[in-house]
């Protein structure tokens, strides 16, 4: 078999997909993890439930979403609920499997900084800040990052916590009475970083053709490598045709 | 009795140099032509909340309408940043204050209820909370443990768009619901723009779908189109293209003004916005058909 030609978003969003379960609950963002769960749900996740924050259960979008409140989510959906129940009886109750994250910064602990670069009162850069991804973070089973790997966005300790991973590492999460897991994994065009038994993000994964030390350029810390640190298989024809064919056709993320 | 007023008529009754407004809808149903009224009506030194500011509050922050921003998201959604409002801030010209989309709708969900705060659980990231002293966490009597709370946030006035509504305000709403039931409730004054005027029968047919009471409403406003360029469900779609359009206008304060001038100072209203955006833009914003199956109510 011929190998295939995919970009770095398409290899991401794939690799995203790939984590998810049949039967999860996750709460989408637009974008990335949009794409993510739809290819899921298309392959081997026909099951998956998606929620989105603005209140929508069970989307089945038509059409590409290009806002977290699409009006795409909501004909043909299973059900439509306030902002204040999406996030108490679906989220805050722990009816959430799967909360999709991003953002500027994500450090070594898997904390994300989505709020400022700088000093709070007066910064640097502004950035949008937490919409729901405080409590999406705390509160999900469990958290997927998806985020292009460059240095700038690894630093070994974030700016500001807009939203927590596993803090300064060890029990300091679990102390904090969290009801979430936390970050499983890291998902990025280089390869995928997951928790070790502390909290601190480790090279579980390398995409093909990457190798340590690119990623080590790209990490603002000096990065660990998993003992069982293994290669992700390529994306297939299947994934990428779904992706190119079916779910962005007008090529807006990808 | 019938409370049927123009908007503009609404606006000037009911919206006042210093007031905390509540401009509500979650992508949804955002009464940018009340904003553009406000605007045009030269009113200063709100204080504008909203979940997420979105284009109605850059565009109300760069025509000087503002002294500070209540928000969880500052972002322009699906597209990028929201630059008015992000470079007030950079520049100390605006103050802030800042939540989670759950803090901000509990805050809400307080003021709708008649309560001093609402409760929730532990996020663990307290940067924000260290920041914004309205953040304070207190013992849970039952249990010992430490809960968050955020005070009731009760606005002066809040606008809220609906699909219909009769001329007493009860107003059904579908799709995205967002905050729009919270901030009519919450509020001290509310101004209700419709995409339709209908008959009290209507309502009355369909009660499960009415998600504000007229009890709560102050003026009632038969606005069509007020959401553009946001959407309303069933009636017209989101322009995507101005929200990307609009992170080109708003780079520079001149681009801001110049779309002011044109779009907001020279038109009286929303019917002459409408017109004047045309039928190509008409025609791509058809929403097309969906219709519910109905329900048996009974007749008892």
């Amino acid at each position: 078999m011929s190998e295939l030609a995919y970009n770095p978003t398409e290899l991401m969003i794939i690799n995203a997909a790939r984590l998810l379960r049949d039967q999860d609950v996750v709460f989408v963002g637009v974008g990335i993890p949009n794409l993510a769960c739809n290819l899921a749900m298309r392959t081997h996740a026909p099951n998956l439930q998606m929620i989105y924050e603005a209140g929508v259960i069970g989307a089945q979008p038509s059409r590409l979403p290009l806002s977290i409140g699409d009006p795409s989510l909501v004909t043909g959906s299973l059900a439509v609920c306030s902002m204040y129940d999406v996030f108490t009886l679906y989220l805050q109750r722990g009816n959430v499997d799967v909360g999709f994250l991003g953002g500027a910064q994500i450090d070594q602990y898997g904390n994300i900084n989505a709020t400022v670069i700088g000093e709070y009162h007066n910064p640097k850069v502004r950035l949008p800040g937490s919409g729901g991804s405080m409590e999406i973070a705390a509160w999900a089973n469990r958290c997927y990052i998806i985020t292009p790997h460059q240095k700038r966005r690894f630093p070994a300790r974030v700016d500001f916590h807009t939203s927590i991973g596993y803090l300064s590492g060890g029990d300091a999460r679990k102390k904090t009475g969290v009801r979430g897991g936390g970050p499983e994994a890291v998902v990025t065009n280089l390869g995928l970083l997951q928790p070790d038994q502390t909290g601190e993000l480790v090279l579980t994964a390398l995409h093909p053709g990457v190798s340590f030390e690119q990623v080590q350029e790209n990490t603002g810390w000096p990065l660990k490598q998993s003992g069982e640190c293994t290669v992700t298989l390529p994306p297939n024809a299947e994934e990428l045709r779904i992706l190119r064919e079916e779910l962005d056709p007008q090529k807006i993320y990808i | 009795m019938t409370k049927l007023i123009p908007l503009k008529e609404a606006i000037q009754t009911y919206v006042h140099d210093g007031d905390l407004l509540y401009a509500s809808g979650f992508t949804h149903l955002i009464p940018f032509a009340a904003g553009h009224e406000i605007i045009r009506q030269g009113i200063k030194n709100l204080v504008l909340a909203r979940a997420t500011p979105d284009i109605i509050y850059d565009q109300m922050v760069a025509a000087g309408c503002a002294r500070k921003v209540i928000f969880s998201y500052m972002g322009n959604p699906g597209v990028g940043s929201l630059r008015r409002v992000r470079e007030a801030i950079e520049a100390g010209q605006l103050e802030w204050e800042e939540y989670s989309h759950f803090s901000m709708i509990s805050r809400l969900q307080a003021g709708a209820s008649g309560l001093p705060f609402m409760p929730m659980k532990q996020t663990g990231a307290t940067d924000l909370a260290s920041n914004n002293p309205n953040y304070q966490t207190v013992c849970d009597p039952y249990t010992g443990e430490d809960v968050v709370v955020v005070p009731a946030l009760v606005p002066d006035v809040a606008i809220v768009h609906v699909q219909r509504a009769d001329a007493y305000g009860n107003a059904h709403v579908w799709g995205i619901l967002g905050e729009q039931q919270l901030a009519a409730f919450a509020a001290k004054t509310v101004i209700l723009t419709a995409e339709e005027i209908v008959d009290e029968a209507v309502i009355r047919s369909d009660p499960n779908r009415t998600l504000i009471p007229g009890m709560v409403v102050n003026a009632v406003c038969h606005v069509p189109f007020c959401a553009h360029p946001s959407y309303t469900q069933g009636y017209h779609d989101r322009d995507n293209a101005f929200y990307l359009a609009w992170d080109e206008i708003s780079k520079t304060a001149e681009g801001v003004q110049a779309y002011l001038d044109e779009w907001v100072y020279s038109l009286p209203d929303r019917g002459a916005y409408w017109e004047k955006l045309g039928s190509e833009v008409h025609q791509r914003l058809q929403s097309g058909e969906c219709w519910s199956e109905p329900v048996n109510y009974g007749d008892y």
